[in-house]
């Protein structure tokens, strides 16, 4: 049974280097945003993780259960911001890499290098 | 009585469901995917909708599943006709026979 | 049993990741990214996060697939096939993994109330919420009020975002010649199709008066700014999609998007700055009214106002950069 309590860390370590994977050894810019969204889901994924209480529900107080189990919310209100703050990131990337291709004609990294080097 | 009725609708729902992912598996082209993806998607949540309904019996609750469900119903159908328009438009054409060839 | 269900989601998370790193086409890459949003999003609500479940699903399944797709369509959507395979950056990344592996056998299993991470400031938290702002959800109110300094400096990154991305690609008519009547007239849009249009002007309506209880229902419920500005932005696009991108920037004209943006920022920072000339610190939200708890609601009340401007604001800016570019 110990396996079902560590899972949720080892598939963050699987998506941590997936998406790591993608940033460092795909070309194409676009593959490394995407790339670089998986490595941040992952890292959402841990914190909320570990903010589940065995029998706890979503922290929302009912009044009148004095008793009741609540989940933790701290981690939730980090990963909120941090959620947004992923989009504004992938967005203001995006922007850049449609500049970089009006600019160099490719979107591939080695291509643009190469370009930049025979200038 | 309801846990039944509720059980019959959610294994009904999810019997579709599944009945839709095989066929998008084993569909030979794309226009027979999507029929069999489209038409057993929008039944099989409904029904599981409806289970869920029958379980929530006539609180708030269930009326914030009846506006889902009528939200699905709703876009459901639109979405495949927008992703066969699409296909349409993109160039693979439905393979027909014609009549004269039987 | 939910724990089943958990396991079973986060596998299928790791298969569609894996999909998304061995695409070819990018066209495919962004829906799969789509798809692991919202798988990201089930998995939240099975470990009873309902507020974040609810803004991964409206921001990273909704609004981020259409950015990544506005911005692919003006791009080549292929990548070139790999001519070999990175066994270096392969070798990393194994020998990351296991070490990452080992290191989780050290931390408190799933769901352990006696981990550390639930044992100092949160049962405070969940104890003086009732006391102090009494509001029902815990998370908006250490959003709000606990941590509003951390919201403060979120509402401010995703205005410079907003603006980063304005200098770079720029909206027609908010600065600069090209204005948004010289863009090509709508109409050869979905708005083409009768189906689309239909539903649209029927779901419209709904899905924007959605957004508004999400906004207001925040207290109460999950929900708050971020959600409810993402939904804002994304029944804008569904028209912006219908209708076209001239008619769509006709009523929420360029301006009006600045003039959202920054103005939501304003708010937050303008109720910081009237705590302070009330007597209280910077964002003490108690001097806000004679009631020290009713001075908290207000306060959070405001806030998230501000916070869902501006994220509604850059989210449309964002989208009509993207759309409009190249027409």
């Amino acid at each position: 049974m110990e396996i079902l309590g560590l899972f949720n860390y080892w598939v963050f370590a699987v998506l941590l280097m997936v998406g790591f994977y993608a940033v460092i050894a795909k070309p194409n810019m676009i593959k490394k945003l995407l790339g670089l969204s998986i490595f941040q889901g992952a890292v959402f994924l841990l914190y909320i993780t570990m903010d589940k209480v065995e029998g706890g529900t979503a922290p929302i107080i009912q009044s009148g259960v004095t008793d009741a189990i609540y989940s933790n919310p701290l981690p939730q209100v980090l990963i909120l911001t941090a959620i947004v703050v992923g989009i504004s990131t992938t967005a203001l990337g995006l922007a850049l890499v449609v500049r970089i291709y009006e600019a160099y004609g490719t979107v591939e990294e080695d291509e643009t290098q190469r370009l930049d080097l025979e200038e | 009585m309801t846990d039944l009725l509720s059980w019959l609708l959610l294994l009904t729902g999810s019997g579709f469901v599944l009945t839709g992912g095989i066929g998008l598996l084993r569909m030979p082209t794309l226009y027979a995917r999507l029929h069999a993806a489209s038409l057993t998607d929008t039944l099989g949540t409904l029904l599981i909708l409806l289970g869920i309904i029958v379980q929530a019996g006539f609180t708030l609750a269930a009326i914030k599943l009846i506006a889902i469900a009528l939200f699905l119903l709703l876009t459901g159908p639109t979405a495949s006709y927008a992703l066969a328009n699409a296909a349409l438009l993109s160039g693979a054409v439905p393979k027909a026979r014609l009549l004269d060839d039987l | 049993m939910t724990i089943i269900l958990g396991i079973f989601l986060l596998t299928l998370l790791v298969i569609v990741a894996i999909g998304i790193v061995q695409a070819e086409d990018l066209f495919t890459g962004v829906m799969l990214t789509g798809i692991f949003s919202l798988l990201m999003a089930a998995n939240f609500f099975v470990l009873d996060a309902a507020d974040v479940a609810l803004t991964e699903a409206a921001v990273g399944a909704g609004i981020s697939t259409v950015l990544l797709l506005g911005g692919l369509a003006l791009m080549p959507g292929r990548e070139r096939r790999p001519r070999k395979m990175h066994w270096l950056a392969l070798g990393v990344v194994t020998l990351t993994t296991m070490m990452v592996v080992y290191a989780t056998f050290e931390k408190p299993r799933l769901g352990d109330p006696q981990a550390p991470v639930h044992q100092h400031v949160a049962p405070w938290y969940l104890e003086m919420t009732p006391e102090l702002i009494d509001i029902p959800n815990v998370v908006t109110a250490v959003l709000g009020s606990f941590r509003g300094y951390d919201t403060l400096g979120e509402v401010i990154v995703v205005f410079t975002a907003g603006i980063g991305v304005l200098f770079l690609l720029g909206l027609p008519g908010a600065v600069g010649e090209r204005r948004p009547e010289e863009l090509a007239a709508g109409r050869s849009y979905l708005g083409h199709h009768l189906i689309p249009q239909v539903l649209g002007t029927l779901l419209i309506p709904f899905i924007l008066l959605f957004a508004l209880y999400v906004q207001f229902h925040g207290e109460y419920g999950p929900g708050g700014g971020f959600q409810a500005g993402a939904i804002f932005a994304a029944g804008m696009v569904l028209y912006s999609l219908i209708a076209g991108e001239r008619e769509a920037l006709m009523i929420i004209t360029p301006r009006t998007l600045m003039i959202l943006m920054a103005g939501g920022a304003l708010l937050f920072g303008g109720v910081g700055v009237l705590t302070m000339l009330l007597g209280g610190g910077f964002l003490d939200y108690n001097v806000l009214a004679q009631n020290p708890v009713t001075g908290q609601q207000w306060g959070i009340l405001i806030i998230e106002l501000g916070v869902g401007l501006t994220v509604t604001g850059v989210l449309l800016a964002i989208y009509h950069a993207f759309a409009a570019r190249g027409r």
